[in-house]
């Protein structure tokens, strides 16, 4: 029930030195390979979990320093993993425009909970433009894309991520 | 019996998806064969999902569609309560230059025959065929300038690569887009990916670049996994590779995604990024053009300046130069968004005014109120009042006037939209983006978001405060993230200054 996401880091994963290396493996040899490595580690891990820098690291011939400054550099990397139904609202001026401020606290009460929280089994994150622009508001539940945001699809959303 | 039913991600957040399941238990219920293909978008967004099916007299449309509305479609067409007529003659489509996005809507993107088919490769033949420095020649011929927003002319970063010596030269395709309200990149990658990508190969023929990457946002997962495919494709038959279309000329293609990171989309930043590193600015110069990525000579350009290259090249510089007005020439891929009654992306000669794109071709705004302000050219991008409606698009007309076209996307706003809310928006959206690099961006913007809320608590000294910091932000900052925050800042400032009154003033 908090703002930020989670204080305390999470237990290590299971299998992460093998994974990891399995990782890195796969991305021997590439030019600039740092990104597409962590974004594997995420799609393995729902967060790049901090024990893997020195690995990283070594790999790539950076200090620890460098791989957690990358790390923290860029919003979708996740300290810690976020919770099973991630709701990315759109912010941007074009949704904006269609009463993106209306929208937020409709589902903000649907939800019970703000934009930036984390609760039970939802995130519910700020996003800034999905492309979705001519059909304003959008949102993106999941891997799934919402446009033209209404009461009903609010509604559905909530009752999605309640189920 | 052949039904198309677009696979665009803007069609599938209206429900494309469903509606193309419909189409399949419809006809199977019915007993009716049908040929189901899955293209991208039309760019007529407010139709979406718009199904199409063909006809002896050609495409027909219908929209926008729910999955209640498909078993109609197999009794008497004609008559739908959402039909359309054909899709080639629906106003909207009609009216546009067509070149860059010709393709998109009509085929599935992933299908390189009717890539071919429909006019594709002709750009790509031509270049194999052709001497380097006559390919740039040709470029430079035809007036394309930079789509990203800076405009600076193709032709002559071409060059510079060209005559750049290194083991190694690089074209990195810029695919962050991150501006609200801009979609025409994503809607490309999704509805014609080897368009761009036979862009890219004839830009590394022309400059001896034999490795590509496209760096795409990582909020453009559909993007990502089309381009991904048709890089797959494009290699498997040829088109690129270590053998471009069987000619000396090799080029391999890499597709790259960002982490969330709006200030990416500046090329020094992006160059970083895909070096594996923080995505914070570089100070030019060196140009990228001569020491880009891993320091080596690279062109940085545009998606949609990459994706009118097949077509210049197809059909000659001149055919490309003589649309157009002044120093604009070519078409330009409008993407009219946010409070308008016809949102979606129009593809048009430059010199179109503001007020035909607003009212004539987006039908004015959503809501119905009257039109208050269009921000043209994204978050960092000037709101225009309606009485700027007279300006002609293109780059300078736009400068001169204290805005820009940047990506040419505007987004509508009724007049229900509050310019000091708009503008602590831009101030706090740099402040949440600023790479941390140089001082009036990073601390400017906070500090902008905090002089705001003083002129919103009626503080009346706060406003010069602002004006000052707009102007040190202006011509302190290293890149276009804090130098042009002050655009949408002052422009709401100067075009509506009743927002930015104390409230009970404005009470009076």
């Amino acid at each position: 029930m908090s703002v930020a996401a989670v204080t305390a880091p999470p237990a290590p994963p299971a299998h992460l030195a093998e994974t990891v290396a399995a990782v890195l493996a796969a991305h021997a040899g590439r030019e600039g390979a740092l990104l597409p490595i962590l974004h594997d580690l995420q799609a393995e891990f729902g967060y790049v979990p901090g024990e893997s820098y020195d690995a990283i690291a070594a790999a790539l011939r950076l200090s620890r320093a460098e791989v957690a400054g990358v790390v923290g550099f860029y919003h979708d990397f996740r300290a810690a993993p976020a919770a099973r139904h991630v709701i990315k609202l759109c912010r941007a001026e074009a949704c904006q425009a269609m009463g993106g401020a209306a929208t937020q606290a409709r589902l903000e009460r649907a939800l019970g909970m703000k934009l930036g929280e984390t609760q039970g089994n939802v995130t519910l994150e700020a996003v800034y433009c999905l492309g979705l622009c001519a059909c304003a508001p959008a949102a993106m539940v999941g891997d799934r894309l919402v446009g033209r945001l209404d009461d009903s699809a609010i509604e559905a959303i909530a009752e999605e991520v309640r189920a | 019996m052949k039904i198309y039913v677009p696979i665009d991600a803007a069609a599938r957040a209206c429900g494309a998806d469903m509606v193309a399941a419909a189409v399949v238990s419809a006809a199977a219920l019915k007993g009716i064969e049908v040929e189901l293909i899955r293209t991208g978008s039309r760019g007529m967004v407010w139709l979406e999902p718009l199904v199409e099916i063909e006809t002896p007299a050609g495409r027909t449309a219908f929209g926008p569609m729910t999955p209640a509305d498909v078993p109609a479609l197999f009794d008497a067409p004609e008559s739908h309560p959402k039909a359309l007529g054909l899709t080639e003659e629906i106003p909207f489509l009609k009216r546009q230059t067509r070149l860059t996005f010709a393709r998109c809507g009509v085929i599935d993107p992933l299908d390189l025959a009717a890539y071919e088919a429909t006019g594709g490769m002709a750009g790509l033949r031509r270049a194999v065929a052709t001497k380097p420095e006559e390919v740039v020649d040709e470029i430079a011929a035809s007036g394309l300038r930079g789509r990203g927003g800076a405009g600076f002319p193709t032709g002559i970063k071409w060059r510079t690569v060209l005559h750049a010596k290194a083991p190694q030269k690089y074209i990195v395709c810029n695919a962050d887009e991150g501006d609200s309200g801009s979609f025409a990149d994503r809607m490309l990658m999704e509805g014609d990916p080897f368009t761009l990508i036979e862009g890219m190969a004839i830009a590394g023929i022309a400059t001896g670049a034999t490795k590509g990457f496209v760096y795409i946002r990582s909020e453009y997962p559909d993007a990502i996994r089309v381009m991904r495919e048709a890089t797959r494709i494009a290699t498997r038959e040829g088109m690129i590779g270590a053998s471009v279309l069987g000619s000396a000329h090799g080029f391999d293609l890499e597709i790259r995604v960002g982490a969330g990171a709006y200030v990416c989309g500046e090329e020094t930043s992006l160059l970083n990024s895909l070096e594996g590193k923080r995505g914070v600015v570089r100070a030019k110069p060196p140009l990228p053009a001569l020491q880009g990525f891993m320091g080596r000579p690279t062109v940085v350009n545009n998606v949609l300046s990459l994706a009118a290259v097949p077509w210049i090249m197809a059909n000659g510089a001149q055919a490309y130069h003589d649309i157009g007005v002044g120093r604009s020439r070519g078409t330009i891929p409008l993407q009219i968004a946010g409070n308008v009654k016809f949102g979606g992306l129009f593809e048009t000669g430059f010199g179109i005014t503001l007020g035909e794109i607003v009212n004539d071709i987006g039908g004015g705004t959503a809501s119905g109120r009257p039109v208050k302000a269009v921000q043209v050219g994204g978050p960092l991008g000037a709101y225009h009042p309606v009485s700027d409606f007279n300006l002609a698009f293109c780059y300078e007309e736009f400068a001169g006037q204290g805005g820009l076209i940047g990506h040419a996307g505007l987004v509508v706003h009724d007049e229900a939209a509050d310019m000091l809310s708009l503008a602590r928006f831009a101030m706090e959206f740099c402040a949440v983006e600023s790479c941390g690099k140089c001082t009036p961006c990073r601390i400017g913007a906070v500090r902008g978001v905090e002089t705001l809320d003083r002129v919103r608590a009626g503080d009346a000294a706060a406003l010069p405060l602002i004006e000052d910091l707009c102007e040190t932000m202006k011509l302190g900052s290293l890149c276009a993230l804090g130098g042009f925050t002050p655009y949408p800042v002052l422009s709401a400032l100067r075009n509506f200054p009743e927002d930015f009154m104390p409230q009970q003033e404005a009470a009076e």
